[in-house]
């Protein structure tokens, strides 16, 4: 049985993360990540006319690249899972149009890296594909100008605001051998413990993001010991310490094998307040970063934990609080492969 | 000397305003929207003209300002024509404010490109 | 008390808190500024174009508003707005601002279902609530002076 415990999957077959690649824009590009980045832009339109089709060159970039990467057609793939944070995931839509494969829309917010990894993983591993592409975008003005206010309005942000990372992550997932495996991952519930403040969405995703990780040492039996790293995709400067309190109380430690991808894309200097968010955080900072840290043979073993606010600003505007989700995928080095 | 009290008196209404959004959690626009009540309603039982005619440029700058001109407004032209000046007063002074943000917000529109 | 049975209070602890202090000086001063820039300005078009009191004011008015399109339009606006806060949201400039910048960011939806739909998305709500409380304190007003 592949399931163990209540929400965790393990991958028997060996199911290997094959290519990946990430593009980026200017701000992460100047963060202190931005040489392991495949694609940089100078400019938050990427050569486009609209943020929305900058967005969408971000994704296709980082799909061309890791195709390239894994010496690839598209035509190879069997099939394509994508999300963003854009309403009607048009950014995903629209990138699946121009590519003749299947696609499998996903939408879970700043968790979908992790979410379309674990479920590739799973058809590829349940013999139900051999080759499966994920991809997953946000942009800094496209999300702004959805969710809040427009770009150019001057209202001030309060120190607990995120920064919507603008960028994208591609990954292709098969049983071809390669570096790195994936061996498990827990599918996150959605959890909300009544924030209501879209500019603080730290305390909104840290209960979903304990919930997910002590979910997973239980199911696993593990602990955070058994980890080089666990890092979490967006919980931020105010998000992060919560996390640790909320698993402190269940009886877990978070020590110093515990970070976030939003405090490791920006440099304290940029003016990011909390730290960054969106889908491509998690999914840029461990394809670009966390991977080549474990080429290097600094991480043996990461639990890559990415985690979303389900926010609506109807929903908000209408008194609702925020839900949240996360979900984890556990990489591991494959010792003797190229 | 009125420098120094438009000057100070923006300075406070400014503040007001601030902890509103900062201690009050206010959003910007309902900071906005409040404080346009609260000028129309001090100019209706006219205080606001006395903050005007003693704080000049601090009185009027502030959007409660515009709450102020457009209760001016209607307070000038029910005087001529009872209740129907409401309707038709509302705008006599504030419509220039109005007209000229529409306006200047459609041509820096067509002219310029949002940058983020 | 545990943070996962009371959570929304328990957190609170971990968000951080504005700088008050701070934040309140710089509104007052950017504020305060604009305020005394803006009595400047009305003296002098009084000198330069011998205009009536009312009239200047107006004009002073529609001089910051054309500065603030045009910095919203520049890109500079918002950075602004981050510093000073309720010093630029308050005075007319910030008016003008949610304005310009929801029309502006709206361009790529063209010129009708883009910029002219989406022009009162932020700033709307100013208008709307300056119209009714007018109408409402016009009618009690009028009661008033009916009954008295």
């Amino acid at each position: 049985m592949k399931l163990v415990g209540k929400q965790t999957w393990i991958y028997e077959n060996e199911v290997y993360l094959q290519a990946v690649a990430t593009a980026v824009g200017p701000m992460e590009t100047e963060g202190p990540l931005g040489e392991q980045f495949d694609v940089t832009y100078p400019d938050l339109y990427c050569g486009e006319d609209t943020w929305e089709l900058a967005e969408r060159r971000l994704m296709k970039d980082a799909v061309q690249v890791c195709l390239t990467k894994a010496k690839l057609e598209i035509n190879d793939v069997d099939f394509f899972l994508a999300g963003d944070l854009l309403n009607q995931n048009v950014t995903a839509n629209y990138i699946a149009r121009d590519l003749p494969v299947p696609f499998l829309c996903m939408f879970g917010a700043c968790s979908t890296s992790m979410e379309t990894l674990a479920v590739a993983a799973a058809l590829v591993d349940g013999g139900f594909a051999r080759r499966v592409l994920t991809a997953t975008s946000s942009h800094n003005a496209t999300a702004e100008r959805q969710f809040r206010y427009p770009t150019e309005f001057g209202g001030q942000k309060p120190k607990s605001a995120t920064f919507t990372v603008t960028g994208a992550g591609a990954a292709l997932v098969s049983r071809e051998k390669s570096k790195f495996r994936i061996t498990a991952a827990t599918i996150g519930k959605v959890v909300d413990f009544g924030i209501h403040n879209p500019l603080d969405m730290g305390a909104a995703m840290a209960p979903a993001a304990a919930s997910t990780i002590r979910q997973h040492f239980q199911d696993l039996k593990t602990s955070p010991e058994d980890y080089d790293l666990i890092v979490t995709g967006d919980l931020s400067g105010v998000g992060s310490p919560i996390l640790r309190e909320l698993l402190r109380e269940e009886g877990y430690e978070l020590a110093d094998n515990h970070r976030d991808c939003g405090l490791m894309i920006y440099r304290t200097d940029q003016e990011v307040f909390a730290g960054g968010s969106g889908c491509a955080c998690s999914a840029v900072v461990t394809y670009g970063h966390l991977l080549k840290e474990m080429e290097k043979g600094n991480l043996q073993k990461i639990f890559v934990v990415a985690t979303g606010a389900l926010l609506s600003p109807t929903m908000i505007w209408q008194n609702e609080s925020i839900p949240a989700i996360a979900h984890g995928v556990v990489l591991e080095v494959v010792k003797g492969e190229r | 000397m009125e420098y120094v009290l438009a000057f100070l008196v923006g300075g406070i209404i400014c503040v007001l305003g601030q902890l509103a959004m900062d201690v009050g959690k206010w959003s910007p626009i309902h900071v906005m929207s409040m404080f346009v009540v609260l000028g129309a309603f001090l100019g209706s039982i006219g205080v606001y003209d006395w903050l005007v005619s003693f704080a000049g440029a601090g009185a009027t700058i502030p959007i409660s300002g515009f709450g102020y001109v457009l209760m001016d407004g209607v307070a000038a032209n029910m005087q001529e024509r009872g209740l129907l000046g409401i309707g038709t007063g509302i705008f006599a002074q504030a419509g220039v404010i109005l007209s000229e943000t529409i306006l200047f917000s459609f041509l820096v529109s067509l002219i310029f490109k949002p940058k983020g | 008390m545990k943070l996962r049975d009371n959570y929304q209070e328990a957190v609170k602890i971990f968000q951080p808190k504005p700088s008050y202090f701070l934040n309140s000086l710089k509104a007052f001063f950017v504020g305060g500024l604009i305020c005394v820039a803006g009595q400047v300005l009305q003296n002098l078009y009084i000198e330069i174009f011998t205009l009536h009191v009312s009239v200047a004011q107006q004009m002073v008015l529609g001089t910051f508003i054309l500065l603030t399109t045009l910095l919203t339009g520049m890109g500079v606006y918002d950075k602004i707005g981050q510093f000073a806060g309720a010093g630029s949201m308050i005075p007319i400039t910030g008016f003008a601002n949610s304005l310009a910048s929801a029309a502006l960011e709206h361009r790529s939806e063209g010129v009708v279902l883009g910029i002219a739909s989406n022009m009162f998305k932020v700033g709307g709500a100013v208008i709307v609530y300056g119209v009714v409380i007018a109408y409402i304190l016009g009618v009690i007003h009028y009661l008033f002076w009916k009954l008295f």
